[in-house]
């Protein structure tokens, strides 16, 4: 297929469309109105449903019933509306049920801003809703990135039955790059023969529920919940390490700050500084074997973020105390300039090299 | 040295300036360089001032936000105030002398001044003052050519503005005498 220029929102639709995804409920918000609007004319076309709810609330439980169904189907909203969501999402993972949320975040608390920021790392990583669970959290770099991902989220989503999260921000959303809808390899997926489709034979039946009344039934479930989440721990992180060999620091960022730290690895290599970068691209499953390998040239880690600081827990965890792990951060929807980043470089580094 | 673009095209809402970069992108895109394309957005682009920013190159493109560029299209006069210091020492700024009564300040910078307005209305159509800027543009910058922005139109525009085409050919190669 030829290369197209499409905007992050709608490469998301396609990507979706293309995945098998029939079914999208959604409600409006900046910065990724562009998603839902895509699929109100598309979904049709391919067979699918559009359908705007009443609310964010409305949204994620019509996708819990669709699920349910085993339908493919997905939601998005932007940070507060994805705060709206997180019971859904509770009673998704609570009941086991594979869906694919997209979050195009924004800053807050709050309603917040409407310029890209990542203070939702803590929401999607740590479960924003109640009781023990997780999600797998895709963060995306590119628009390329996201087509491919969303199309790999569907997948892990029905693999583990599961809902899956990709955290995008506005400008992933909002921006334009050249996108190919290349053939991803298909994974053997499990038959949803759990889902509420067909007559079920008299005597028998089919439940979705996510309320075991008697705490004897209810650990139980949850130590299955967690037996799949140690699998998805162990085969489904991904991370990318650039530069990282003899490196003098070694920066960590995701989505649209690792683009940000590329810029500045360029600008510190004129000073002969050598800035390393691990990229997240799962935020769950944390990709804390990339930090197993540290050069004996490396300093500190930098963790740099869209946020007053969040991922650098899951940084810090990595490290396990034998770096000093610094911090640099703009929240409130500002995106850092890689001087910016060059500079607290240096200063870690105690000035001039 | 890889070769690469950075540009940021600022104006106000109704004069084209979002179309202006989708059409450069677009271009490099098809002569096969990677590209991004970012908007400004949020309640200031309601009658305010519009802006993006475009990066193309040979090579990986890293932050998609340009904070210093290699050119600078400004199309109305806050456009200037806001952006004339975020173009990098040795860099151009491209201005729309039809609308801009003032002069670039930095003397670090090369300024052109095109009254692209006037010649559009003489190609036919004032909306097509973009397409003006557009033609001068590739000339200051080479890496793209008149057909390549042409190519682009009918992408960024869709099918059903095929009929506008002549007029933007003329635009653009109106835009282009300028330099």
């Amino acid at each position: 297929m030829e290369k197209m220029l499409m905007k992050g929102n709608e490469a998301v639709g396609a990507a979706a469309i293309k995945a098998g995804c029939k079914y999208f409920f959604g409600y409006p918000i900046t910065p990724q109105n562009e998603l839902p609007e895509y699929m109100s004319r598309e979904l049709p076309k391919n067979g699918g449903t559009y359908l705007q709810a009443e609310s964010e609330i409305g949204a994620i439980n019509m996708v819990f019933g669709a699920a349910g169904a085993g339908a493919r189907v997905m939601t998005s909203s932007s940070s507060p509306g994805i705060a709206l969501k997180q019971e859904g999402i509770s009673y998704l993972c609570g009941a086991e049920l594979p869906c694919v949320i997209v979050n195009m975040s924004r800053s807050g608390p709050g309603l917040g801003g409407i310029q890209p920021a990542q203070g939702d790392y803590f929401q999607a990583t740590r479960g924003g809703g109640n009781g023990d669970y997780y999600t797998p959290v895709y963060a995306p770099a590119s628009i390329q990135e996201t087509v491919d991902l969303v199309q790999e989220a569907f997948d892990v989503a029905d693999t583990y039955r599961t809902p899956v999260i990709i955290l995008g921000d506005g400008m992933i959303g909002q921006m334009m790059e050249s996108v190919e809808f290349k053939d991803i390899q298909k994974r053997r997926l499990p038959q949803k023969d759990w889902a509420l489709k067909e007559h079920v034979e008299k005597g028998s039946k089919k439940l979705i529920n996510s309320l075991y009344i008697k705490p004897e039934e209810m650990e139980p479930h949850l130590q299955k919940i967690f037996g799949k989440y140690d699998v998805i721990k162990k085969e489904e992180v991904r991370y990318e390490k650039f530069n990282c060999e003899g490196a003098d620091v070694v920066a960590v960022a995701y989505g649209t700050v690792s683009r940000i730290v590329r810029n500045a690895i360029k600008k510190l290599e004129e000073d002969g500084i050598k800035l390393g970068l691990i990229r997240p691209i799962t935020l769950w499953p944390f990709p804390f074997e990339a930090f197993d390998e540290i050069s004996p040239e490396t300093k500190a880690f930098l963790s740099v973020e869209m946020s007053m600081g969040q991922m650098i827990d899951d940084v810090k965890i990595a490290n396990a105390g034998r770096l000093p792990v610094e911090f640099y951060g703009r929240p409130g929807g500002i995106v850092p300039k890689p001087i910016e980043v060059v500079d607290k470089v240096k200063e870690i580094l105690g000035g001039a090299k | 040295m890889a070769f690469t673009e950075e540009v940021i095209f600022a104006g106000f809402g109704g004069q084209g300036v979002l179309s202006m970069g989708r059409m450069v992108a677009y271009a490099g895109m098809l002569k096969g360089m990677n590209v991004s394309w970012l908007p400004s957005y949020g309640p200031e682009m309601r009658g305010g001032t519009a802006n993006c920013n475009v990066i193309v190159s040979d090579g990986l493109i890293g932050s998609p936000v340009v904070a210093d560029a290699d050119t600078l299209i400004v199309m109305n006069r806050p456009s200037l105030d806001k952006f004339e210091s975020w173009v990098r020492p040795g860099g151009k700024i491209l201005v729309n002398s039809s609308l801009i009564d003032i002069k670039v300040t930095r003397d670090d910078v090369e300024a052109f001044y095109y009254p692209v307005n006037e010649v559009a209305a003489e190609c036919g159509n004032l909306k097509a003052a973009n397409m003006v800027m557009l033609g001068a543009y590739i000339k200051h910058r080479s890496f793209l050519e008149e057909n390549d922005l042409l190519g682009a139109f009918l992408k960024v525009f869709g099918e059903a503005k095929k009929n506008l085409l002549p007029l933007n050919e003329k635009a653009v190669a109106a835009g282009a005498t300028l330099v």
